[in-house]
């Protein structure tokens, strides 16, 4: 049943990037983007992982995709003269991907896999108290990034910069 | 159950798409989405690891990343608007002015 999920999953998961990044137009590539990260979200929870799930669900293809979206529509750069790639650039682009997939494969295979671990039950609470324990200085911190990235995009966004 | 190793081979794939739609696109939004997949994919090996290690140090590792993430997402987007308003352009071949 967890096998069938995860192939389920992982099989929109990866329909969904490869749709992003072959997609001719770019909303339509954070549409196919907005897939996979639901696709991912339903990972998450097979992983035992609910709360990660509903963060990604809310932050990703909530805030993220809509973000995404929204410059796409406001820059309307859907029609172009020029072709997206060059066909050089997508060959050695390919390449180079193909034996990054392969270095990769080769570290995950040449390693002993993990026995699954026994589950635990409140997912929520174990975050959350880790999170005000253990990592409150990295959670501050993460709070202070925000604020800073805030600060950065209305700069960044203002008319004479 | 199924063992560590997909769910790692599941994230190699989709940071491998990330990895090369980030070498052949040319629209800077579309680069962005896909470094947001990359981000994605590393999440999903941070969310296995705490699960297959029954560790919570990866699950506050991905909230980090998230938090992150969204940072980056809204200064990128930031500065690819402020580009089109200067260059008149989203082409990252178009800007190459740092480049000699």
């Amino acid at each position: 049943m967890e096998m069938v999920l995860f192939f389920i999953f992982a099989a929109i998961a990866v329909v969904g990037a490869l749709g992003g990044v072959l997609a001719r137009q770019s909303d339509h590539s954070a549409l196919f983007l907005l897939l996979n990260f639901v696709a991912l979200a339903a990972i998450y929870v097979t992983l035992n992982a609910p709360f990660l799930a509903a963060v990604q669900v809310i932050v990703y293809a909530g805030a993220i995709v809509v973000m995404f979206l929204f410059v796409v529509m406001m820059l309307n750069v859907a029609h172009r003269e020029r072709p997206e790639t060059r066909p050089a650039q997508r060959y050695a682009g390919l390449a180079l991907g193909g034996l990054f997939l392969v270095g990769l494969i080769y570290v995950v295979a040449s390693h002993p896999q993990l026995p699954p671990e026994l589950t635990r039950s409140d997912n929520v609470a174990e975050v959350g108290k880790a999170l005000f324990t253990e990592y409150l200085l990295p959670f501050e911190l993460a709070g202070l990034l925000l604020l800073i990235g805030v600060v950065g995009a209305v700069v960044l966004g203002k008319r004479e910069i | 159950m199924i063992s560590s190793s997909f769910y790692l081979i599941l994230s190699a794939t989709l940071f491998t798409i990330g990895v090369v739609g980030v070498l052949t696109r040319r629209n800077a939004v579309v680069v962005l989405m896909c470094i947001e997949l990359m981000l994605n994919s590393a999440n999903l090996t941070f969310v296995a690891f705490s699960r297959y290690l029954s560790s919570m140090a990866g699950q506050v590792f991905v909230l980090m990343a998230v938090a992150v993430a969204a940072a980056e997402v809204a200064v990128g987007l930031g500065l690819i608007i402020a580009l089109y308003r200067q260059k008149k352009t989203a082409d990252v071949d178009d800007v190459n002015i740092l480049k000699w």
